[in-house]
C-alpha cells in the first residue's frame, strides 16, 4: 500500500467524524461517590476515535510528549484492533500509561500538536492511552515486559528515593536496563502525589497498586515506612553497596498564603486535606480512625490541577465550593478537563480575587476570607500574565474553611541531611544538565526535586532521562574500574 | 510490621513499649519521634522516642491511652506488630555543655525529658529536674531521672506525692531561691509549657519547649503542624519539634490543638496537645 493510499483511507474514515466524547459519570451522580468520573472508551469507540488519526508522517504530536510514546504507532494498533500490541508500544516509553492517560495535561502536550486540532478536534491521545493500558491490566495478566538480567545478574545496585512519578519511572527504567533496584518510600503506601495527592475519582487507587505490584513482579524491591535523610541517609546507601542514588522527592512541602488568619481552625494546606481523604480515606470515618472536618462553605485558594482537586472532593464531602483564582479563567493551570468537571460538579469560580486575609470566630475558627480583586497587566520574566491588586476592591466572602492550594515546593530534609548536596532557587537541588548528577558524586535526581513542582509526565520524563544518565555512570564507571584492575594486573 | 517486644504499665494509664525498629533505633536522637499507624483502617500519630538500644535495634516509646489510637495501642501486647512505623523524625534536640538546666516535665512529657536530661547529664550539665503530674498514679521514670538529676522534685495537682500545686510553683521556688539556671527545657501540656515560657522570659532563661501539635505525615508533606515561631510558621515536624520557647505563639498552638473536638472525633485532639496532656481539656 503506498502512502497515498494510507493518508487518503484515513482522512476519509476522519472526515465528519467528531472525537469521540469521554464517558462519565452525571454529575449529580458522581458529587455523591467517589469513583472515577470518566469511565473509559468501549473498544469500539477506541478503534473509532483512533481511526480518525491521519498517520502523518512528520508525527507532530510525539514531539509533544516528554517521555516520547511512538503516538501514532499504538494509535494505528488500536485503530486496527491490536489492543496488547498498542499497550506494548505505550509501555516501551511509558511506565504508567494507566496513569498517564488520566493524568496528563494532554491539551498543551501531543494533543496540541495534532494537525485534526487546527480545524477540528484532535485525537483524543489521552483517553486512547487509558484505554490500551485498561485494556492490557484487565485481559492479560502477565502483560508488562519481563524482567530483563544480565545472565541472570543484575549490573549494579541503584536505590530510588520516593515513589512518585519520578521516581517510579527510574525505578522501572534501571530494571529494564538490567540493575537491581529498591525503591525508599517514606510514607506506608507508595506513589507519592498519586497517592496521597491526586484523588479516587480522577486516579483509582488499584491501578496505582497494581503497577507497583508489576513492578515488584519485575524484581524491584520496594521499602515503606523509611525516610531517606532520616532513617537512613544517602551515605548509609552507599554503604549499604548502592553504587548510585537516585533523588525523586518530589515538591512535597506546601506553600502557605502568608496572609492574616492562615493559622486559624479549619484553614487547611491542599496537602493535607487531600492527604487525609485519599491516603488516609477519611471520607470513611468512622470505618477508618483518620478524621476530617470541613465546613459547609468551602473556598478553594489557586486554580491548578490540586485545587481543582481538592474542590472537587470538598464537593464530595457535601460542601458548598468555591475556588477563588487571582488571574483570569484562560490563565488556569489546570487541565482542562478538570475545570469542566468540577463546574459541572456545581464549583463556583471566583476570577481575578486573591485572598489578604482570613477572619476568625471567637473560638479561633474560620468564618470569613477577605480578597481583593486583581487585574491583569503583562505578562512577567516567567512569561506568566502579571496581576495586581485594584485598590478599594477589599471584600469579605464568608467560609467555614479554607483550602490553600498553591503550589508546592521541594522538602528540604534530604539537602539539609546530606552534606555536599547543593541547591539553588527555592530550595531545589542542582543538577548538571545532561547527566543529571546533583553536586554529590553518584547521586542523581529528577522531577519536582530539581524543577519545582511541575506535571506528573514532566516528572516521569525526568525520571526517565536520569535512569539513562545514570547507566551511563556506572557502565563508565565499571568499565573503569575493570580497566583499572586490569592494569594492575 | 513492627514488632511489640515488651508492654509495661508504668503508671495510670501510661504503657511503655519496646518495639523492634533497627533502623529507627541506630539513628534515634533526644528530641525526636516516630509516626505510626496501627492498622489498615488506623491514623498517623506522632509520639516521641524516650529511649532506644541501638545494639538490640529497639526503641521505647512511653504512651498515655487518651486517645482514640493510643487506647487502641493500649490493648495491643507483646508479640503484636504495629504496621506503620516511620522515624526518627523531627531535629534532635541541640544539647551543650552550658552549665546548670532544668528539665521540666508534665504528664507524659516525662518519657521526652528522660533521654534529653540524659544526654545534659552526659555533656556535664548540672541537670536539675522537675515533674508535674495530676496524682502520685501519674508519676513514672522518677528513678530514673534520680540517677542522673542533681535533684528531682516533684509537684503532683492533688498533692498526692511532692509538692501539691503546679509544677511551674517549683520552678519559681527554685529562681527566688537564687538557683541560677542557663537553660530551661518544657516538656508537656500547652498551658504548663507556655507558663513555664512566661516565667523565663521575666527571668531571662533561655527556654526550649517540644512541641506536638498534630500531624499527618510527619516529614514536611500536609503542614497541619504549622507553629507560629517569632515571625515565621514552621513545620513542627521538620523543623522542630524542640523551639525557642519566648518565641512560640502558644495561644494558637492551644487553638490548633484543639481543631478536631469540634468535629465530633472521641479525642484525637488529646493524642496531639502535648505530650503532658491528659485528656482533662475533656472534663
Amino acid at each position: 500500500m503506498s502512502q497515498v493510499d494510507i493518508f487518503s483511507k484515513h482522512a476519509a474514515g476522519s472526515k465528519g467524524t467528531e472525537r469521540a466524547p469521554m464517558p462519565t459519570q452525571p454529575p449529580e451522580e458522581r458529587v455523591k461517590n467517589f469513583r472515577e468520573v470518566s469511565l473509559g472508551y468501549s473498544p469500539e469507540t477506541a478503534r473509532r476515535e483512533a481511526s480518525r488519526c491521519l498517520q502523518c508522517r512528520h508525527r507532530p504530536c510525539t514531539k509533544g510528549c516528554p517521555v516520547g510514546i511512538d503516538i501514532p504507532g499504538f494509535v494505528r494498533l488500536v485503530a486496527e484492533g491490536d489492543f496488547a500490541g498498542a499497550a506494548a508500544v505505550i509501555r516501551q516509553d511509558n511506565t504508567l500509561p494507566a496513569v498517564c492517560g488520566r493524568v496528563c495535561p494532554q491539551e498543551v502536550q501531543c494533543e496540541s500538536l495534532c494537525v485534526l486540532g487546527r480545524k477540528g478536534q484532535p485525537v483524543a491521545i489521552g483517553n486512547l492511552e487509558r484505554f490500551a493500558a485498561d485494556w492490557e491490566r484487565e485481559n492479560r495478566e502477565d502483560a508488562a515486559s519481563k524482567p530483563v538480567s544480565v545472565n541472570g545478574k543484575k549490573k549494579g545496585k541503584v536505590a530510588v528515593v520516593g515513589s512518585g512519578p519520578a521516581g517510579l519511572t527510574a525505578a522501572a527504567e534501571l530494571n529494564r536496563l538490567g540493575y537491581g533496584v529498591t525503591i525508599f518510600e517514606a510514607l506506608h503506601t507508595p506513589g507519592g502525589v498519586l497517592a496521597y495527592g491526586i484523588p479516587e475519582f480522577r486516579l483509582p487507587k488499584d491501578i496505582l497498586a497494581h503497577e507497583f505490584k508489576e513492578l515488584e513482579r519485575q524484581g524491584v524491591e520496594l521499602r515503606t515506612n523509611v525516610l531517606i535523610g532520616s532513617t537512613l541517609t544517602v551515605d548509609d546507601l552507599f554503604a549499604q553497596g548502592f553504587q548510585a542514588v537516585f533523588l525523586g522527592t518530589g515538591a512535597g512541602l506546601p506553600n502557605l498564603l502568608g496572609i492574616p488568619g492562615e493559622d486559624l481552625n479549619g484553614v487547611y494546606t491542599a496537602n493535607e486535606f487531600l492527604t487525609r481523604v485519599n491516603l488516609m480515606k477519611a471520607y470513611l470515618y468512622p470505618q477508618v480512625d483518620t478524621p476530617l472536618y470541613l465546613g459547609k462553605r468551602v473556598v478553594v485558594i489557586g486554580g491548578g490541577n490540586t485545587a481543582m482537586d481538592a474542590a472537587r472532593t470538598a464537593v464530595r464531602l457535601g460542601s458548598e465550593v468555591m475556588v477563588v483564582y487571582r488571574r483570569s479563567r484562560e490563565n488556569l493551570p489546570a487541565r482542562r478537563e478538570e475545570v469542566l468537571h468540577a463546574e459541572e460538579e456545581g464549583v463556583e469560580f471566583r476570577f481575578l480575587a486573591s485572598p489578604i486575609a482570613i477572619r476568625g470566630d471567637e473560638q479561633g475558627w474560620v468564618e470569613a476570607i477577605q480578597c481583593v480583586n486583581m487585574e491583569l497587566g503583562e505578562p512577567t520574566e516567567n512569561g506568566r500574565q502579571g496581576v495586581k491588586p485594584i485598590a478599594g476592591s477589599e471584600h469579605w466572602l464568608p467560609a467555614d474553611s479554607v483550602i490553600v492550594a498553591i503550589g508546592q515546593g521541594p522538602n528540604p530534609i534530604i539537602s539539609r541531611t546530606t552534606p555536599g548536596l547543593e541547591t539553588g532557587l527555592h530550595g531545589v537541588l542542582k543538577v548538571a544538565p545532561e547527566t543529571f548528577m546533583t553536586t554529590r558524586e553518584g547521586v542523581f535526581a529528577a522531577g519536582d526535586i530539581i524543577t519545582g513542582g511541575a506535571t506528573v509526565i514532566k516528572a516521569m520524563g525526568g525520571g526517565k532521562k536520569a535512569a539513562q544518565a545514570i547507566d551511563r555512570y556506572l557502565r563508565h564507571k565499571n568499565s573503569r574500574l575493570i580497566g583499572q584492575s586490569i592494569g594492575e594486573v | 510490621m513492627f514488632k511489640i517486644l515488651e508492654k509495661e504499665a508504668v503508671a495510670h494509664n501510661v504503657w511503655k513499649y519496646v518495639i523492634a525498629a533497627s533502623d529507627v533505633a541506630k539513628k534515634a536522637q533526644p528530641g525526636q519521634f516516630v509516626v505510626l499507624r496501627l492498622h489498615e483502617q488506623g491514623e498517623r500519630i506522632p509520639i516521641s522516642i524516650s529511649d532506644w538500644d541501638r545494639d538490640a535495634g529497639t526503641i521505647t516509646l512511653i504512651v498515655q491511652a487518651v486517645g482514640h489510637t493510643t487506647q487502641q495501642l493500649a490493648e495491643m501486647n507483646a508479640g503484636d506488630h504495629i504496621l506503620d512505623l516511620l522515624g526518627p523524625l523531627g531535629k534532635p534536640a541541640v544539647i551543650e555543655q552550658v552549665g546548670t538546666v532544668a528539665c521540666i516535665a508534665g504528664g507524659v512529657g516525662t518519657a521526652i525529658i528522660y533521654p534529653e536530661a540524659r544526654r545534659h547529664q552526659e555533656v556535664g550539665n548540672r541537670v536539675l529536674t522537675l515533674i508535674g503530674a495530676r496524682s502520685r498514679d501519674h508519676l513514672f521514670y522518677q528513678e530514673e531521672l534520680a540517677a542522673i538529676s542533681e535533684r528531682v522534685l516533684v509537684a503532683t495537682d492533688d498533692g498526692s506525692y511532692g509538692y501539691k500545686g503546679f509544677v511551674t510553683d517549683l520552678l519559681r521556688q527554685l529562681i527566688d531561691d537564687g538557683i541560677h539556671l542557663d537553660q530551661v527545657i518544657a516538656v508537656g501540656p500547652i498551658p504548663m509549657m507556655q507558663a513555664v515560657a512566661e516565667l523565663t522570659k521575666r527571668h531571662d532563661i533561655k527556654t526550649i519547649v517540644s512541641l506536638n501539635p498534630i500531624m499527618v505525615d510527619g516529614t514536611g508533606m500536609c503542614g497541619a503542624c504549622r507553629v507560629r515561631v517569632g515571625d515565621e510558621v514552621k513545620f513542627c515536624c521538620i523543623d522542630g519539634p524542640e523551639f525557642d520557647a519566648h518565641q512560640v505563639d502558644f495561644s494558637s498552638l492551644l487553638r490548633r490543638s484543639q481543631l478536631y473536638e469540634r468535629s465530633g472525633t472521641s479525642c484525637n485532639s488529646t493524642e496531639n496537645m502535648g505530650e503532658g496532656c491528659d485528656g482533662q481539656c475533656h472534663k
